[in-house]
Formats: structure tokens, C-alpha cells, sequence
């Protein structure tokens, strides 16, 4: 049932919109409307002329072997980084869903990453793995591993992947005890009834019937990944050693601020732009079909 | 099909007491409805016998071999929930499917153990479709092919009508009965329905507090119910009490409001003077010129026959249930006939028989 409130004139609503219009305004549109503009120029070396050169920035970067690589990276990392945080919160999730004795304190601990800023919990991470004083690089090196990420590629890449992954279990864990708790019991008893146990059960029951919030989850995990980790991976590595822990949005930064190549930075940010909204659009479409059927 | 034998079955959640020891035998193809209020501790006893909760103490005896500690799945009980519980993500063929394709049985087998079940019950044309694409009625089908397609040593009903509109609720009632006598599946039904319960177990458990009151047949719980309890459960509109006292050397009943009525089913030997409850059913009052004044408060015609709220002169409530013809407006006096009264210790609330 739609309920329309009908207002006198356009003063009134106007007025109650507009707050939030200008926010979007001032933050979201105008720097948007900046980097599509940015993305379709080039400045030369001291800032001093800008010139209007179309889809150049855009062609230059498909065709740059570096950009695709980074992509290629990104694309790992995401995966990862989903894959590992969805994983460990679904199992916490089941974990924390029994019956079991201090159950809330279970589940507040388990909440709590989530409150961590991203740089701080990048320095913990640091503090943990950091090749000379980390706890774990002490255990790891009396295993036999050479361990130092500041110069290996790949352990840089694990580490980024643990640290920005853990970020999100929390956020991950409390949506996916949610989707386990609004499951009607009775369907769970009925499953044990008929014979299901343990791990059938969760594969023909459960895990189907927690579809809507993985679908959701997965979605807001990718772009959480490919988006949100700049934080936790600037503080870490910088994007290193070398470019191996370059992901596009590191890669923005580094191009844009670092080396001051704003056109190109700019074209970067508006092809992550359309992957967002390509992402949002999914999530929509799908969620909003599942809901009418 | 199998028998059942509940011995000293015990549940606590806590330190709090739900089941305090019942003792249960059933008869091999048997159906047996457990009744009671809400709390009354029936759901926890099915629960105890599904597996779905584990007994404090006693034993749980399917056909000699305790199963107390097995797990549902290891027990071959099926259940027909209250909300159904149907799969919202299976097809009602894959709900009715889930169990024997769990107990890895062959594609050939399920599709003609499916099948027949669904022809029997009328689901044929449904079995494609989702759980929420049916109709109240249709999904309680389903929730009983689910149960039925398993051949089950055991069916366990829990309120499954409880969700379904007057109507359906009767001709689900019927076919309940139909399908568990044709298929000779021994069966516990719980209820706080008394209609139902009257009209669908072979033997009825009246639970209190969680303790068995009384168990017998159906009619002779309505005849003979043995406690105050029962008798006022049973039956609508309900019993009607009133005080009185033993007298006249235990050959008859002086009730508080004045009348002696002698007992027609012979002597009690408890002491004169003995408090009692003396129980009626509305319908057994009868229009009785001579008889108590009854102040009329409310008058619930029913069709065919009117029930009548009213008081006495001391007060007490009393129902009547009177052809519509006899109806009156505002008094009428009452007769309690001898051979219709139920007799009851006050003190304990426990039936008293002749001795």
C-alpha cells in the first residue's frame, strides 16, 4: 500500500530535500562532475595548461599494460579478500548461532573489528607481521619461512588480503547471524526430522535460504574490497614492493598524488566509477526481482 | 508402524519442571491425542518423543528399543508441523523428495514413492510449485505427503490445524482420520481442540501442568473424567460446579444453595459432612418447575439449541444448554437430574466413586 502525503506547494518539500541535496551536491556530483571533466583533459608538467584531449586518457589506459595488470591484481584481491571474509564470518555466524553457553559475549567480541579504523588496524596487523618485531614473522621464521613482506611480492599481497579481510569478517558475521536467526526454526526441525544432518543440512537448507544475504553480502564485500581497502593497504605496503600490492585504487592515488598524472588519475577514478555503479545497479535489479516474486 | 512406550519421561528447562514423569503405552497403529491448555507441557512431550529436545530423565521405547538418545534423524519419526515448515526453497516435490533422497534412495523409487503420495492426498497438479505459491490447505497437504511419502514408524502431529480457517480445519480433521487408519501408522496428535481431540484419537492424554490426568477413550474421558480438571476442560460450554456436602449417610449430596440430591450410582463411603464438587454439563440441566431459581444474565443462541447464562441465588454462574423452544427470557427454574452428576472431593479435586 503506497501512502502520498500531499503538500500545499513545492516550499515546504523542497526545504525538507534539500539538506540532503546539497550534500550529494557538494560531495558526491561536483567531485564526480570533476573527474569525468579531469578524466577528459591533460595538464602539462608544472600545471600551468590544460587541454581537452576526449577519450585519450581513457585509450591510453586500456592500452597500458601496467593498468590491466593492475586490474588483473585487483581482481584477485577482491576475490580474496570476499572469499576469505565471507567464509570466516559464515562459520563464525554458525558457530555463534547455537546454543551455547555466553553466547553474547561470543558475539560482541566478534563484532568489534569492525570499530577499528582501517590505519589502525593496519598498524596492528604491522605489529603482528612486521618482518624484524612481528609476533607471527618470530613464529614463522622459527617454521623455517623466510618471512619478510616489505621485499616479497606475494607475502606482501597475503598480507594486504588477511588484513584488509578480517576488517570486514565482523560486518560480514553480524548480517550473516541475522540471515541464520530469521530462518524459521521449525524448517531447521523439520530438516533434522527428515534425516538431514550437519553439513548436508546447512548445504540444502541453510545455505540456500541464506542466498538473499550472501547475494547481498557478496556485492557490498566486492566493492568494500576494490574501494574501501586504500586505507589499510596505503599504510601497509603503499601499494609495494614494487607494484605488487597495486590495486586500482593504490594505483589511483599513487598516479594522481604521487606522480601528479591527473587526466590519466581522473579517467582511472571514472572507470572505477562505472564499476560501482555497475555493481549497485546488480544488487538492485537483483534484490528488488527476488522481492516481488 | 510400530509401538511406543514413554516410561517415567521427564523434561526440565532449567530448574524449572515441564514434564514430571509420564507414562505412555501405545498400541501398534494406535492414535493418541494429547490435549491440555496452553503450557500444559504437550508440545515438549512430542518434542521429547521427535527428538528435537532431550529428555531429563526416562526412557523413550519405539517398538523395545530405546531411542531417548538417538538423534531425530536416527529415529524414523515424522512430524507435521504447526507452520508447516515446509523448504520455502523446494518444489513440493523436492519437500516431499528431501527425506528419501537423504536415506539415498534411488530417482526411480522417489519419483513413484512421490507420486502416490501426492495422487492420495490430491497434490498431483502442485508438485512443481513453491511452497508460496499455495494455499493455506494446500501447504498443510504437503506438510502431511512430507510426512506420509517416508512410511514413518511413527507420525507426530503437532496442532497441525491450528493455522487453517473453520471450514478447512473440519475437512482436514476428516481426512487426518481417513488416512491414518487406512495407513495403520501409529500416531501421537496434540491439541488444545477439544473437538479435535474428541473426534480423532483412539485413546485421549489429558496433560496438566505437566502430569497426565487422565487416559481413556474419548467418551470415557467425557463421562467419567477423573479430576475437576479434566471435566471442565472437556466439554463446551463447559462443566458447571457447585459446592456441596456429603450427607445422608454418603447416598446423597446437600449443596451449599439448599437441595438434597440423592446419588444414582450408589453410596459413597467417605464420612457425612465430607466437602465435595458436584459437577453438570449444561446440557444436562434440565427446566424443572420446582426446582433453583436461575437469574438469566446472557442468552448465546447456537441454531438448534440456545445456551443459557445465569446465576443462581447465591450467586454462582450456571449454564444451561436448552432446545431453542425452551429458551426463556429473563428466569427460569433448574433441576439437577441425579443420574447426570459428576461427584468430586473438593480437597483433592479427584473423582469419587462408589465404593
Amino acid at each position: 500500500m503506497e501512502r502520498r502525503t500531499i503538500f500545499g506547494g513545492w516550499a515546504l518539500p523542497a526545504a525538507f530535500v534539500l539538506p540532503q541535496l546539497l550534500l550529494t551536491i557538494f560531495f558526491f556530483i561536483w567531485p564526480a562532475g570533476q573527474a569525468i571533466y579531469g578524466s577528459l583533459t591533460r595538464q602539462d608538467a608544472f600545471g600551468l595548461k590544460t587541454q581537452f584531449i576526449g577519450l585519450e586518457n581513457f585509450e591510453d589506459l586500456l592500452t597500458d599494460p601496467l593498468y590491466v595488470e593492475s586490474m588483473g591484481r585487483t581482481v584477485a584481491f577482491c576475490v580474496a579478500v570476499t572469499l576469505i571474509s565471507m567464509g570466516v564470518a559464515l562459520l563464525l555466524a554458525v558457530f555463534a548461532d547455537r546454543e551455547i553457553k555466553g553466547r553474547g559475549i561470543y558475539r560482541t567480541l566478534l563484532i568489534w573489528p569492525y570499530a577499528v579504523a582501517p590505519a589502525v588496524a593496519a598498524i596492528l596487523w604491522i605489529l603482528l607481521l612486521h618482518p624484524q618485531i612481528g609476533m607471527i614473522s618470530h613464529g614463522l621464521k622459527a617454521l623455517g619461512i623466510a618471512w619478510d613482506y616489505k621485499i616479497n611480492g606475494t607475502q606482501a599481497m597475503i598480507v594486504v588480503v588477511l588484513a584488509s579481510a578480517w576488517k570486514q569478517v565482523s560486518y560480514n558475521f553480524i548480517f550473516f547471524l541475522a540471515g541464520l536467526q530469521s530462518i524459521p526454526r521449525s524448517v531447521i526441525e523439520a530438516a533434522r526430522m527428515d534425516g538431514a544432518r550437519g553439513w548436508r543440512r546447512f548445504r540444502t537448507i541453510l545455505f540456500p535460504l541464506l542466498a538473499p544475504t550472501t547475494f547481498f553480502l557478496l556485492v557490498v564485500n566486492l566493492v568494500y574490497s576494490a574501494f574501501d581497502t586504500f586505507g589499510t593497504i596505503q599504510a601497509m605496503t603503499q601499494g609495494g614492493p614494487g607494484k605488487s600490492t597495486e590495486t586500482l585504487v593504490v594505483k589511483v592515488y599513487r598516479d594522481g598524488v604521487v606522480n601528479l598524472d591527473l587526466g590519466g588519475s581522473s579517467a582511472q577514478s571514472v572507470v572505477l566509477m562505472l564499476g560501482i555503479v555497475m555493481l549497485t545497479v546488480m544488487q538492485f535489479r537483483f534484490l528488488g526481482k527476488r522481492d516481488k516474486t | 508402524m510400530a509401538s511406543l512406550k514413554l516410561t517415567n519421561l521427564r523434561k526440565s528447562f532449567g530448574t524449572t519442571p515441564v514434564l514430571h514423569g509420564i507414562d505412555l503405552e501405545l498400541a501398534s497403529g494406535e492414535m493418541l491425542v494429547i490435549v491440555g491448555a496452553s503450557g500444559c507441557g504437550k508440545s515438549t512431550l512430542l518434542r521429547l518423543v521427535a527428538g528435537l529436545e532431550e529428555p531429563t530423565a526416562g526412557a523413550i521405547e519405539l517398538d523395545g528399543k530405546n531411542v531417548a538418545n538417538l538423534d531425530p534423524a536416527q529415529r524414523d519419526i515424522a512430524m507435521v508441523f504447526q507452520n508447516y515448515a515446509l523448504y520455502p526453497h523446494m518444489s513440493v516435490f523436492d519437500n516431499m523428495a528431501y527425506a528419501l533422497k537423504i536415506r539415498g534412495l534411488s530417482k526411480q523409487d522417489i519419483a513413484t514413492r512421490v507420486q502416490e503420495t501426492a495422487d492420495m492426498l490430491g497434490l498431483g497438479p502442485l508438485l512443481a510449485r513453491k511452497p508460496r505459491q499455495l494455499s493455506g490447505g494446500q501447504r498443510q497437504r504437503v506438510a502431511m505427503g512430507r510426512a506420509i511419502v517416508r512410511h514413518p514408524k511413527l507420525f507426530l502431529f503437532d496442532e497441525p490445524l491450528s493455522n487453517l480457517d473453520a471450514t478447512l480445519r473440519v475437512s482436514m480433521r476428516a481426512e487426518i482420520k481417513r488416512l491414518q487408519r487406512r495407513m495403520a501408522v501409529t500416531s501421537l496428535y496434540v491439541t488444545h481442540d477439544q473437538v479435535e481431540a474428541m473426534t480423532l484419537g483412539d485413546r485421549l492424554l489429558v496433560l496438566h501442568q505437566g502430569r497426565a490426568v487422565q487416559l481413556a477413550t474419548p467418551m470415557e474421558v467425557f463421562e467419567r473424567p477423573a479430576n475437576i480438571y479434566v471435566a471442565g476442560f472437556i466439554g463446551a460450554p463447559a462443566m458447571n460446579f457447585l459446592p456441596g456436602a456429603l450427607s445422608h449417610g454418603g447416598t446423597a449430596v446437600t449443596l451449599d444453595i439448599g437441595p438434597v440430591i440423592p446419588f444414582a450410582d450408589g453410596k459413597r463411603p467417605e464420612p457425612d459432612g465430607m466437602k465435595l464438587t458436584i459437577g453438570i454439563r449444561p446440557e444436562h440441566v434440565v427446566a424443572n418447575p420446582a426446582g433453583l431459581e436461575l437469574q438469566v444474565d446472557l442468552l448465546e443462541p447456537l441454531g438448534s439449541e440456545t445456551v443459557i447464562i445465569g446465576r443462581l441465588s447465591d450467586g454462582t454462574m450456571l449454564s444451561v444448554k436448552l432446545p431453542k423452544a425452551e429458551a426463556p427470557a429473563e428466569r427460569m427454574n433448574v433441576g439437577f437430574p441425579p443420574a447426570q452428576l459428576h461427584v468430586f472431593d473438593a480437597a483433592t479435586g479427584l473423582r469419587l466413586d462408589p465404593g
